[in-house]
């Protein structure tokens, strides 16, 4: 084997991550300063700078749309279904983690079947069933579907985080005469905080960005969701290139901004879930 | 005294399990088991009534326009899915060997990795069918400039190059969690192993082949699987780069876009009816269990095989 020197390797493993970097960079960078220019500046000076940062097209997003409720709607079902699976599965994984009973392993396996079975398959009942319910064209509707599908990612990486938690605690709280119940609330769920928090980083981002639910399951305006809105938007003023790259940029900046802030919770989140497979 | 501790507890059981089983079975194992009935329904109207045994799946595999969609779907995902994996995989590991040198600035690098991962697949496609429209030519031009101008063409206007792209925009997408799926499996490969490595005088090369591939094997193959499943029922990136008509002419069709025509477009505008959609759904749901199991069955297999060397 050829042995470079040192300094070599180095700069080669740089020019590679640079190059990479760039390929990451540059069409995001492009999406923002794009959206910043004027519809004439966009096909006169494609690469540069925007001459002036030009706030036209977000003001008129806002004015053909009501982009602030498809966000607020956005995050309400982010949240809410977040919540929800993150209180159902540990209450179902500190069950099949610590406690025998007849079929809890069929039960721990009828739950991570879930991890691949396509939810999107199902859809067709799942349109019956909301209108069955009344609750279709609705943002409970995507909650409820969010939440079937976050659940068995959420008892996978529990139910084993929780088995790793000494018998010993719960015990000694078992003399101090709390009940089981008591138990989990008291002693398990602040032990458990890691893996909720790697549950919620996993689980956020396919369900902010789903675009499937919502085009199936929604009609109405004002419980659209920002990827359903973008997708709307996009077809309607394709031709628009400065309002176009401000949706793909209002869209996305909220979620790019977020990673950021959060970037370390979410890599070790990442990390927790592939390494437990 | 016992007999009603144990009742009690039971009792809590249920209704801890309770929420999240009513969840999970109402709107993820029904649903799946709904579509596998009315694959046996046909017949006219939104809810089809007339039971029809399996006959939709005969006209499925052996009349057109079903068949020849239901192929070429296929035909596109497979190569859709050997095309992202192979970027996912082989890109992806070479980059996770990289960044996880150590070196000032690997943390950015794989901070950097999973940015495109955060944006959606529409935002994804949209902006890279921006890119490659001819019309504002900012890909093309680039070609232009480094001196590549000749292969300048109709990106996703030809059948065959378009499914290239679109599987090239999911690898640019996705690639970021394999990078971390893969560099987390090489972090937590034990030092002192690396160290004695190091001091037999064992290179870089024989780093990856001997130490660092087998012991992320189960990390390639948790990855392959993650992407087959994504695969095949993508529908986001071809509504975004090829509409959900798949053009041109359904070459960037995938099972995802064609469950979606079948099953809820109108007879006629490209629908099937809610029996064959279901038909549809029943079939991609095989395809994925076997394929998820062959996977899994392939990935331990080795990993044995590797141990016992």
């Amino acid at each position: 084997m050829i042995k470079f020197k040192n300094g070599t390797v180095r700069t080669l493993l740089y020019v590679i991550l640079i190059i990479y970097s760039m390929s990451i960079f540059y069409p995001i960078f492009l999406m923002i300063i794009t959206s910043l220019k004027e519809n004439r500046e966009i096909f006169t000076r494609p690469y540069s700078l925007p001459q002036s940062f030009n706030l036209d097209s977000y003001i008129r997003l806002f004015k053909i749309s009501n982009y602030l409720i498809y966000f607020r709607n956005s995050i309400i079902i982010t949240l809410t279904s977040l919540l929800i699976i993150l209180a159902l599965s540990s209450l179902i994984s500190y069950v099949l983690a610590k406690y025998r009973f007849t079929g809890s392993r069929f039960l721990y396996f009828y739950f991570i079947a879930g991890l691949i079975i396509p939810i999107k398959l199902g859809t067709i009942g799942i349109i019956r069933i909301m209108l069955g319910l009344h609750i279709f064209d609705t943002l409970a509707a995507l909650i409820i579907v969010y939440t079937a599908m976050g659940i068995p990612f959420g008892v996978f990486i529990l139910t084993d985080f929780i088995r790793l938690i000494p018998e010993e605690l719960s015990n000694s709280a078992r003399i101090d005469g709390c009940s089981e119940p008591i138990i989990f609330f008291r002693i398990i769920l602040p032990l458990i905080r890691p893996a909720l928090a790697a549950v919620a980083i996993i689980n956020f981002i396919p369900i902010w960005n789903d675009f499937w639910f919502p085009l199936l399951l929604i009609r109405t305006d004002n419980v659209k969701t920002i990827p359903l809105a973008t997708a709307l938007l996009y077809g309607q003023y394709e031709t628009n290139f400065g309002l176009i790259f401000s949706v793909l940029t209002a869209a996305s900046l909220p979620v790019i901004i977020f990673y950021l802030i959060m970037s370390r919770q979410f890599i070790k989140g990442l990390s927790s879930g592939a390494l437990k497979g | 005294m016992t007999e009603v501790f144990r009742k009690k507890k039971r009792y809590f059981i249920l209704l801890f399990l309770a929420g999240g089983f009513i969840i999970y079975t109402a709107f993820l194992v029904v649903p799946i088991l709904h579509s596998m009935f009315y694959s046996l329904f046909g017949g006219p109207g939104i809810v089809p009534k007339e039971f029809v045994g399996f006959q939709n799946y005969i006209q499925l595999f052996t009349q057109n326009p079903f068949k020849e969609r239901f192929f070429g779907a296929f035909g596109n995902t497979i190569k859709f899915f050997l095309i992202v994996t192979f970027f996912q995989n082989v890109i992806g590991f070479f980059i996770a060997v990289l960044v996880t040198r150590r070196f000032v600035g690997s943390t950015f690098f794989r901070r950097i990795a999973f940015l495109p991962t955060t944006l959606s697949v529409l935002v994804a496609g949209f902006l890279f069918t921006l890119i490659l429209n001819p019309i504002w030519g900012i890909f093309d031009k680039f070609l232009e400039v480094i001196g590549l101008g000749f292969l300048v063409r109709p990106w996703l206007g030809t059948p065959s190059i378009a499914l290239v792209v679109i599987a090239i925009v999911t690898s640019w997408q996705y690639l970021g969690t394999s990078i971390i799926f893969y560099t987390a499996g090489i972090d937590a490969i034990d030092s002192e192993v690396l160290e004695a490595a190091k001091i037999d005088g064992a290179g870089l090369l024989a780093e990856v082949r001997y130490i660092i591939f087998p012991s992320i094997l189960p990390i390639v193959g948790i990855v392959t699987i993650l992407i087959f499943i994504g695969d095949f029922t993508q529908f986001d990136i071809v509504y975004a780069m090829a509409s959900p008509y798949a053009s041109p002419r359904y070459g960037t069709d995938l099972f995802g876009s064609l469950f979606y025509r079948a099953a809820f477009f109108p007879i006629g505008r490209g629908g099937w009816g809610m029996g064959m959609g279901a038909t549809v759904a029943t079939i991609i749901f095989f395809i994925v269990t076997i394929g998820v199991l062959l996977l899994l069955y392939a990935f331990r297999m080795k990993g044995i095989g590797r141990k016992k060397e």
